[in-house]
């Protein structure tokens, strides 16, 4: 909507601080829409111990390390990318966010064998398999694929953004004097990575 | 802070022509307040409509048996009714429409911090709004569970829940985009001088206000979500049959939907302190207290959702804690009340119609939140829980309450906002009509409630038959009332300017400016050097 750069021409000004106040307080509904999730599996796992123990012996503890490794990798070229910027090395900046974009790539890719693995299994929700088992293990399992699912779309709409974020500093949009918009797209990247660091342990680890 | 309205006068933002025109130029425009245009009248629309339910409900209920409509179309019509007042007229409520249109204005800032989001949080708000009118006109039907959504009903019903629930979601997240953009705009769009303690009541309880909308929202937003998946892929989170806990549904929806409540009411008690105060002419009683007390509601209003559950199903212990910590909220409530008595008291006040609109919002306010002490004892809300006094109670807060500073807000906004006045003798009498039929409506809710009659029923015992029939009556009158009210705003008379520039001697920033505000507000970013009620002589 170009009007709008007419339109308000006499305050087009630039608030980086405002926009990361923005991006910080969407954080925090991000943080209480997966805080909800965790209030759940708290509950569930407090009154299904045994079962949560076993169905999570289930889990691949190995592609879910690596996918741990990928995020905290991405999430340090991210940041990367932001040092780039402030630098004003363009180029740099743009290297680094493709390897993030990658490894977000592979990260999927790990989610996609791994879930396959376990629908190959005939353990999905709502399968005939699944609802045979306990009522734990049924809600271990409706846990685990809510919860990962949803942070994979997380991930999905990060790409986006970095999509977006890459895009913009190509056409130098974004620039030396004006990133705020990159800073945002890593901050985003930086929650996406922070929620797996906890959805990990209470999968895949907690014996 | 120096007037400009008597030198010159730009385009006001109703004339403005910008690369669009007509109604592109509205629904493009990232103007605050087109958008709070586009707001107050969708919310009204949805408004009118749940008036329309709630009428054809009380047709239902004039006397035992059933009368115009079978026991499934009044569970869907007190459902639907329950989703459009709430989540499409007054959870967006006074924010979105008051909020946007005078949230700038008020902190001298030319717009909000984010005007393009604002545009997507009206778009989402009316794509939740399709998706609900979708899922009344499709599939099996309207809901009937209810705008709760209790599992495990939501889950068996064959009833049109996935759609409905969809909408709320949508419907959340435009809330949370409203509320996002109020905090960054008061954090860093305030005019040079205003610190947050000079800065107007309103804008104090629009902030405690966004801050609840940013911080509840999302759980229900997910709580939603999981009903959505627990009927699509049969995961059962909440479905008992597969281990899931229907009364962790109740924690989770409440955990937002009490504090919702307070998104309804803060905005409202800010209007009628801006009101008051102008009407007394005197500077506010109690500036700290109340502006304190509007966080203060805020924040105890996150820790007392568990008074909806009274009879569902929790501990001893957390039944008093939580019945403990409602009656705190009550604090912070009268403390309003107490400091808008005390502006009141050796006030110079001018008997203008948003003043009478504040008094009867003041007094419904009280009996509401007087009986609301009956529902958070648990000894009496064992009594009267899921009864039409719970009904009365909440209709006479959110209506009563809500509804009625929404409708003195616009009152006391009108000409700002149009630049035109309306008839203030007639504006009386509908208040006067409105305010009658209001009381004879619901107030004998009350004693059915006491006398046993349980809500959301199509059909009750003959005992309850005559207080059934008066409150019938009532939404007639109301109905009457209402009417009159609207085509009175409808037919605006045409006044000089400088009836409409200040109007009621305001002292607030808006009243220093044109009616209606020129597209820019300021033509430049105002110096404030004094508290936001001070009478100064210009």
């Amino acid at each position: 909507m170009e009007h709008n750069a007419t339109i308000h021409a006499t305050h087009d000004h630039y608030d980086p601080i405002a926009s990361k106040l923005g991006m910080w307080l969407f954080i925090f509904t991000e943080i209480l829409l997966f805080g909800a999730l965790f209030i759940v599996y708290s509950v569930y796992r407090y009154r299904h111990p045994v079962e949560f123990h076993l169905a999570n012996q289930e889990l691949n503890v190995t592609i879910g390390f690596i996918n741990t490794v990928i995020l905290l990798i991405s999430s340090a070229t991210v940041a990367m990318s932001i040092t780039a910027m402030q630098k004003g090395d363009k180029k740099m900046t743009i290297i680094f966010l493709v390897i993030t974009l990658l490894l977000a790539f592979v990260f999927l890719v790990n989610k996609y064998f791994e879930w396959g693995a376990k629908i190959h299994h005939g353990i999905y929700p709502g399968s005939e398999f699944l609802l045979s088992l306990s009522h734990g293990d049924i809600l271990f399992f409706g846990l685990y694929f809510f919860m990962t699912g949803l942070h994979a779309v997380h991930i999905i709409v990060g790409m986006a953004l970095l999509i977006w974020v890459l895009v913009r500093v190509k056409q130098d949009r974004i620039n030396k004097d004006k990133y705020a918009f990159l800073e945002n797209g890593g901050l985003y990247w930086h929650l996406v990575d922070l929620i797996w660091i906890f959805l990990f342990p209470l999968f895949y680890l907690i014996h | 802070m120096n007037g400009n309205t008597s030198t010159h006068r730009l385009p006001s933002f109703l004339e403005y022509q910008g690369k669009y025109k007509g109604l592109a130029g509205w629904l493009l425009s990232t103007d605050h307040k087109r958008i709070a245009l586009l707001y107050l009248y969708s919310q009204l629309f949805f408004f009118l409509a749940g008036v329309v339910m709630g009428i054809l409900m009380k047709l239902e209920l004039i006397a035992p048996g059933q009368q115009i409509m079978s026991p499934s179309t009044y569970n869907a019509l007190f459902t639907v009714h329950g989703l459009t007042m709430i989540f499409l007229f007054i959870i967006p409520g006074l924010a979105a429409s008051f909020g946007n249109f005078f949230l700038p204005i008020l902190i001298g800032a030319k717009d909000v911090a984010f005007p393009k989001l604002n545009l997507l949080s009206w778009y989402l708000f009316i794509a939740g709004a399709v998706i609900i009118l979708f899922a009344m006109f499709t599939g099996d039907g309207p809901p009937d569970t209810g705008w709760t959504f209790y599992a495990p009903y939501s889950l068996r019903t064959n009833t049109n829940v996935v759609l409905s629930v969809l909408g709320a979601f949508v419907l959340g997240f435009s809330s949370i985009l409203t509320g996002l953009n109020f905090i960054v705009t008061i954090h860093r769009m305030r005019a040079p001088g205003m610190d947050f303690f000079k800065m107007p009541l309103f804008i104090w309880s629009m902030y405690g206000t966004a801050w609840i909308q940013l911080l509840a929202t999302p759980v229900v937003g997910i709580t939603l979500v999981m009903v959505i998946f627990d009927r699509v892929m049969g995961i059962g989170f909440f479905d008992p049959a597969k281990g899931g806990d229907p009364i962790l549904y109740q924690h989770l929806f409440w955990i937002y939907s009490h504090p919702a409540v307070y998104i309804m009411i803060l905005p409202a008690m800010g209007a009628i302190t801006e009101i008051i105060t102008t009407f007394s002419n005197r500077v506010v009683f109690g500036y700290k207290a109340i502006a304190m007390s509007s966080l203060a509601i805020a924040f105890v209003g996150y820790l007392v959702w568990g008074h909806h559950m009274f009879t569902s199903g929790m501990s001893e212990t957390a039944r008093w804690v939580f019945s403990l910590l409602t009656f705190l909220v009550a604090i912070p409530s009268a403390i309003k009340v107490f400091n808008w008595s005390a502006t009141l008291y050796k006030g110079s006040i001018d008997l203008q119609p948003p003043f009478w609109w504040a008094m009867a919002f003041v007094f419904v306010f009280m009996i509401g939140g007087l009986t609301g002490l009956v529902l958070g004892s648990v000894a009496t809300d064992v009594h009267v829980h899921d009864t039409m006094f719970v009904v009365a109670h909440f209709h006479y807060i959110v209506f009563g309450g809500a509804g009625l500073a929404f409708f003195a807000a616009l009152h006391y906004w009108y000409p700002k906002m149009w630049g035109k006045m309306y008839n203030k003798k007639v504006a009386n009498i509908g208040l006067l009509i409105l305010f009658i039929g209001f009381n004879t409506l619901y107030f004998p809710m009350f004693i059915l409630g006491i006398m046993g009659m349980p809500r959301r029923y199509y059909d009750y015992l003959p005992e309850f038959a005559t207080p059934n029939l008066i409150s019938t009556i009532g939404s007639w009158i109301l109905a009457l009332g209402l009417i009159i009210v609207i085509v009175n705003l409808l037919r605006p008379k045409k006044v000089p300017q400088e009836e409409v520039d200040n109007p009621w001697n305001g002292r607030t920033l808006e009243w220093k400016m044109q009616s209606p505000p020129s597209l820019e507000n300021f033509e430049e970013i105002p110096v404030v050097e004094h508290g936001p009620y001070d009478l100064i002589k210009d």
